[in-house]
């Protein structure tokens, strides 16, 4: 599979109040095309910094980004437009991302209008068959953002990023402020536009059943790095790094006789992304750290031919681990 | 005689959209050490209900409009307001979604949970100050001597809902209300709390109401849990017979949109369209007639929209208000 996007060694540090954040700290990634890449990671990761490097709200300190064949790392609002039409974002708070003012139809509208696609009255059939699309029935299109339910925003907002055809969405937890009843729907349409159009997607969530559930892949972010990345199943049934089987191991799973076992990391607070510790950045929680953990920074090393990353000290090239297996792992 | 039995509760919002029954009608119990959930939506009533148990809902525009709670042989909607302040924070503590707004950030960790056990014990300063580093050790936080001095501001997420917890079981309350206590965390320190929260219960004997949206952290923490629905008490089961059997179409339909990890893959490697709920939560301010589920309820009859659908015994301890449980026990795979 050709990279429709592709993001070698990126890195960005924010200059903050008491010091710099080190958001995202030599990120690689690839999407393929219709490709559904899950990005899990706790608050504070880096994973937003991320969507907003990937879609070059951002620039990045250093690395570089390629979108559809083109190396975007550098370039200006102007040359970056054409790109920017093909890659889209949808964000978790609707309310916060839609114009209060701005009826349903003209908010999906704009993105037409701003890159100067049809006519009128081709722009308007543009957004009765966006709305029907995304189930918004036509009632709404003269309502304002505020009279819809939170369910209906997440639908404008998706109509909307989807107005211009793109190639590429950024989702950022786009179903984290939705009720469970609102969030099968909005996963479920996110999957079937998937299905039809060939969109790829780069979604970001602290959620990892939801991720499990529409991801093809997943990356595992923690302090700025990538510390595992596999396939959707591989990653469940056998996390390599220790972070991932945290992360498991906290899912609280919705289904009588499940007691939660314990988790398989220190009790004590997330270090700052401000100072992330030296060596492994894990390794101030986690069970299993050696000294070597506590100097060297373990790289985001492949495992023999399949296709999985994991930045860990105690696994070899093989994927042989020398950590206990996390209770809850499935084989 | 159970430890808090709440009857036929109502709190109803006086507001420009008309009178809004937020909690219409509802009754449960809690029994000594036990701890029960209280499940739903947005919008559904289950915060209400934890405020109306501590006498908290904003008057105006919120009002009980009718029943009675009765907690430790009392009904506390006729205490007066100085013996109410004797239980609440005493007899039942309280921990809430975001501790930041419950944490007074000009005064230090140690002073505000000195000042809770002074206001409720009759102890010295270097006493109450003595119980706070306990208390610090019980939530497991590291170098409680430092803590005490820092203020809240400093501290994680985590780490504020480790004091908050703290507070709310300095006085050892009989019941701990729990309002989304590890929603605004991050799962890792979701777990670690989930764990601290049953270690104590255990250690203090105290029973909890534990209101949440997230049935996952039902199922590992509930004993018993009742699913709300627009001001109302749809289902009530323990919590096993819950997952393995819903009974009412709005728990099955829950259970059934949460996205599986390991469920079963096409061809292409992908797992089925989760199954969705149609439609919304209705309006409080406009309800449909009949079961308020109705309208989104595949199994719904006539019936349903014509007429309140009450709560009906399955068995010892099941309970759910729908006219279709028979049919569709008989229906499931």
């Amino acid at each position: 599979m050709t990279a429709l996007f592709r993001m070698r060694d990126v890195v960005k540090h924010y200059r903050a109040a008491r010091g710099m954040v080190h958001a995202v700290d030599g990120v690689s990634l690839d999407i393929g095309a219709g490709e559904v890449l899950g990005l899990v990671g706790e608050s504070g990761c880096g994973k937003s910094s991320l969507a907003r490097l990937a879609t070059r709200i951002a620039a990045p300190d250093s690395g570089t980004i390629e979108f559809d064949g083109v190396d975007i790392t550098a370039l200006g609002r102007k040359a970056l437009r054409p790109h920017r039409a093909k890659m889209q974002m949808i964000f978790q708070d609707p309310l916060a991302s839609l114009n209060p003012r701005t009826t349903i139809a003209r908010i999906i509208e704009e993105p037409l209008i701003v890159h100067g696609r049809g006519s009128a009255a081709a722009r308007r059939a543009r957004v009765a068959w966006l709305m029907a699309k995304v189930g918004l029935p036509v009632t709404a299109r003269g309502r304002l953002p505020h009279e819809l339910s939170g369910g209906q925003r997440q639908r404008v907002g998706i109509a909307r990023a989807l107005a211009l055809s793109p190639k590429l969405i950024v989702c950022d937890e786009p179903v984290s402020a939705l009720d469970v009843s609102i969030r099968a729907q909005v996963l479920n349409l996110l999957d079937s536009l998937r299905a039809e159009f060939g969109i790829s997607y780069l979604f970001i969530s602290h959620d990892l059943s939801v991720v499990e559930h529409i991801a093809d892949r997943i990356a595992v972010m923690y302090l700025g790095k990538i510390v595992e990345l596999a396939d959707r199943r591989t990653l469940w049934r056998k996390p390599l790094h220790p972070y991932t089987q945290a992360l498991i191991a906290s899912v609280p799973e919705p289904a009588a006789g499940h007691k939660r076992n314990r988790l398989p990391m220190r009790d004590v607070d997330p270090p700052s992304p401000l100072a992330p510790p030296a060596g492994c950045r894990f390794h101030t929680r986690c069970p299993h750290a050696q000294d070597i953990c506590r100097t060297a920074e373990p790289p985001l090393k492949p495992i023999d031919g399949s296709g999985r990353f994991v930045a860990c000290h105690l696994v070899d090239a093989q994927g042989n681990s020398s950590i206990p297996r996390a209770a809850n792992a499935v084989t | 005689m159970p430890l808090l039995d709440v009857r036929d509760l109502s709190t109803h919002f006086f507001t420009r959209q008309g009178r809004l029954p937020a909690v219409d009608g509802i009754s449960f119990q809690i029994e000594a050490g036990e701890t029960v959930a209280l499940v739903g939506e947005s919008g559904c009533g289950k915060s209400v209900t934890a405020a109306s148990i501590l006498r908290l809902v904003p008057d105006p525009p919120g009002r009980i409009t009718g029943g009675e709670i009765w907690f430790e042989g009392r009904d506390l909607l006729k205490l007066p307001a100085d013996e109410m302040r004797a239980v609440r924070g005493n007899r039942i503590g309280m921990v809430f979604q975001e501790p930041m707004t419950s944490l007074n950030p000009v005064f230090t960790v140690g002073d505000q949970i000195a000042e809770v056990i002074r206001e409720h014990q009759n102890v010295s300063r270097d006493a109450a100050y003595a119980r706070v580093a306990d208390l610090l050790n019980l939530v497991r936080i590291p170098d409680p001597q430092r803590l005490i001095r820092d203020y809240p501001h400093r501290l994680s997420g985590g780490m504020r809902q480790r004091v908050m917890i703290a507070m709310a079981i300095a006085c050892e309350p009989a019941l701990l209300i729990a309002d989304e206590p590890t929603t605004a965390l991050d799962v890792t320190t979701q777990a670690q709390i989930l764990e601290l929260l049953d270690d104590l219960k255990e250690r203090l004997g105290m029973a909890m109401l534990l209101i949440t949206h997230d049935l996952g952290v039902v199922a590992q923490t509930a004993q018993r849990v009742l699913i709300m629905y627009a001001g109302r008490v749809v289902e009530e089961a323990a919590v096993e017979d819950l997952f393995d059997e819903p009974l009412h179409p709005y728990t099955r339909g829950l259970l059934q949109s949460l996205p599986r990890p390991n469920a079963d893959v096409d061809a292409a490697g992908r797992p089925a369209p989760l199954l969705e709920i149609a439609g919304t939560v209705p309006s409080l301010a406009a309800l449909p007639a009949g079961c308020r589920f109705a309208p989104r309820c595949p199994y719904a009859l006539d019936a349903c929209r014509q007429r309140d659908i009450p709560l009906k015994n399955y068995s010892e301890d099941r309970v759910a208000a729908c006219v279709r449980v028979d049919d569709l026990r008989w229906a499931a795979p």
